[in-house]
């Protein structure tokens, strides 16, 4: 792990530099703006019963669909593409701290990015002078669950940019990665066909992994250890096929 | 341990799909020593280069780099080389600089000696013009000499280069020859090129692959005697040429006329003979004709270029193979 820190830094430099990153950022700041506008001018017509961070939150889905396979199609497509790969394995690193350095980059924007909405709330509580609107638990649980489940959405979108060297594979195996664990997951649980006694299991086990129940429970508060565990190994599991992605297409190059 | 070979390769293979890349390639390189790694497209090169380096498994066979093995020490290895891909890749959207700063650190140069290395390299490839400009806006040339630099850069041992002069211009390829040839004696260099009197200007061996098979080896002097077997005189001269053939065999048995021309307008033909000798045989030839009452213009010994027994190496080589298909 000797070279990890340098490898981060040189692409966290990379991203600074970058137009793309802040092109990025401003689209991404701009849409969640709108959906937090449209979220107040809600609660200024009729009362509601939640806070606003936790309606905020329900749109999270949004974004991940689109924004991570923008932030990580790059990591590894375009060195494999420009052929940039090829010198950086043959340096003393290893294809692991290469592909966690792509990886803690892209999360650390992607963070980022949400830590930027934070504003939104900041603004609002300026605006309105009372505390009332901020409900902190809610808010404190929605981006901990971001911070959580981004871990894992962005291992998914490097996996999908390690085995392509095209970007635009990338970003759509991304996408695609992503609307099955988020909308399959939910789509399985709603489904009737799952209700019947005999495939109780099958039902549990797709209940356990619905990540919109699991953004239900963090902004509720509720931070059940199993659900970490499953962003954990989730991101554990999509990393090592990353890292097996690259050296197996090293093998067959 | 001075004595080991810088690259030991031993009985190599690579296959990629069942196809034969490189089929039982053995040579060593001397520590010190410049090669040059000459083959056809297709012929296995750059795909032997990755092997040493690391990049690629090879499917069987051995590969030592200074004594240590690339297949079960591959991090050791690459401590020890400094290695420049085919087409050169580099990333678009970096500062010279910076770029090296990036890869010295990768290579695990000290954070204080990075910067006057850098300077160093820098002042070495004539760099310091384009220091601080972005990578991807620089001219081939200046690209090419990047890469040079970073492979370089932390003084390994061993350095492998493949087409380091594909695409430059002759005054660049001059200061990068020179460049190479200042590694000479400390660092062992391995270079690819299709251009062949480069390799013969700056390589102390030769190493010529066709179809994944070591086909000739040796200094290009030696190359040339072995490939090519003869040496080529021509002569343009004046008189009667049906005493010619009785004349040469005094001079030597095996001198041949081999081409003539029509006659010019003063009477003299350009003739080519040509001989087993190694040796000149320039002034007894002199000598025999004046006296044998021709009228001699000129006289000189053929040079053949390193590519004439780069075509006849690797023309020998297909030979050998249709022999082998025709046979089974």
């Amino acid at each position: 792990m000797k070279h990890f820190f340098t490898l981060l830094s040189h692409e966290i430099r990379m991203l600074l530099v970058s137009p793309s990153t802040y092109v990025a950022t401003m689209l991404f700041l701009l849409f969640m703006g709108f959906i937090f506008t449209g979220i107040l001018e809600n609660y200024s017509k009729t009362a509601q019963e939640v806070s606003p961070a936790n309606v905020f939150f329900q749109f999270f889905w949004f974004p991940v669909l689109f924004m991570v396979p923008l932030l990580t199609m790059k990591c590894l497509a375009e060195e494999r593409r420009l052929g940039t790969i090829e010198t950086l394995l043959t340096t003393p690193v290893t294809t692991t701290e290469v592909v966690l350095g792509k990886y803690a980059a892209a999360y650390l924007l992607y963070v980022t990015l949400w830590a930027a909405t934070g504003g939104f709330f900041y603004i609002l509580y300026k605006f309105v002078g009372d505390a009332h609107f901020i409900d902190a638990g809610p808010l404190v649980g929605g981006y901990l669950f971001v911070a959580v489940s981004g871990l894992f959405f962005i291992a998914l979108g490097v996996l999908a940019s390690s085995l392509t060297r095209n970007q635009a594979v990338a970003a759509v195996l991304g996408f695609v990665l992503l609307v099955a664990v988020i909308g399959g997951t939910n789509y399985l649980a709603n489904s009737a066909w799952l209700d019947r006694d005999a495939l109780r299991p099958m039902k549990d086990t797709v209940e356990y992994v619905r990540i919109l129940a699991h953004r239900d429970d963090f902004t509720r508060g509720v931070i059940d250890t199993r659900q970490l565990l499953f962003y954990l190994s989730g991101t554990v599991l999509a990393l090592i096929f990353s890292i097996l992605g690259v050296e197996a297409k090293l093998l067959h190059s | 341990m001075p004595d080991t070979p810088a690259i030991a390769v031993t009985h190599l293979v690579k296959s990629y799909a069942g196809v034969a890349a490189v089929s039982d390639i053995s040579f060593t390189v001397a520590r010190g020593e410049i090669l040059g790694f000459l083959g056809p497209n297709g012929a296995g090169k750059s795909t032997t280069m990755r092997i040493l380096t690391g990049y690629l498994p090879a499917t069987s066979g051995n590969v030592n780099i200074c004594g240590i093995s690339v297949a079960s020490h591959p991090d050791e290895v690459k401590r020890r080389i400094g290695y420049m891909p085919e087409n050169n890749p580099l990333p678009e959207d970096m500062r010279v600089s910076e770029y090296l700063y990036f890869r010295g650190r990768l290579k695990e140069i000290q954070r204080r000696k990075l910067g006057p290395r850098i300077d160093e390299v820098l002042e070495l490839c004539d760099l310091k013009r384009v220091r601080h400009k972005i990578i991807g806006k620089l001219s081939k040339g200046f690209r090419q000499r990047v890469g040079i630099a970073e492979s370089i850069l932390a003084e390994p041992p061993v350095i492998i280069m493949d087409e380091p002069t594909i695409g430059l211009d002759p005054h660049q390829i001059l200061i990068v020859r020179d460049l190479i040839a200042s590694l000479r004696g400390r660092m062992t260099v391995i270079i690819s090129s299709h251009i062949l009197p480069e390799i013969e200007m700056t390589c102390d061996r030769v190493l010529i692959i066709n179809q994944g098979r070591v086909v000739a080896q040796g200094t290009p002097t030696d190359l040339r005697r072995e490939i090519l077997g003869h040496s080529t005189y021509q002569l343009e001269l004046a008189g009667d040429l049906a005493a010619l053939p009785p004349l040469l065999a005094t001079v030597e048995p095996t001198l041949r006329l081999t081409a003539q021309s029509e006659t010019d307008a003063a009477g003299f033909h350009s003739l080519t003979l040509t001989t087993e000798r190694a040796d000149e045989l320039g002034e007894p030839l002199l000598r025999t004709l004046t006296a044998g009452g021709y009228r001699l213009r000129s006289l000189s010994r053929a040079h053949p270029t390193l590519e004439d027994v780069f075509l006849a190496a690797t023309r020998r080589s297909w030979d050998v193979k249709s022999e082998d298909i025709r046979k089974s």
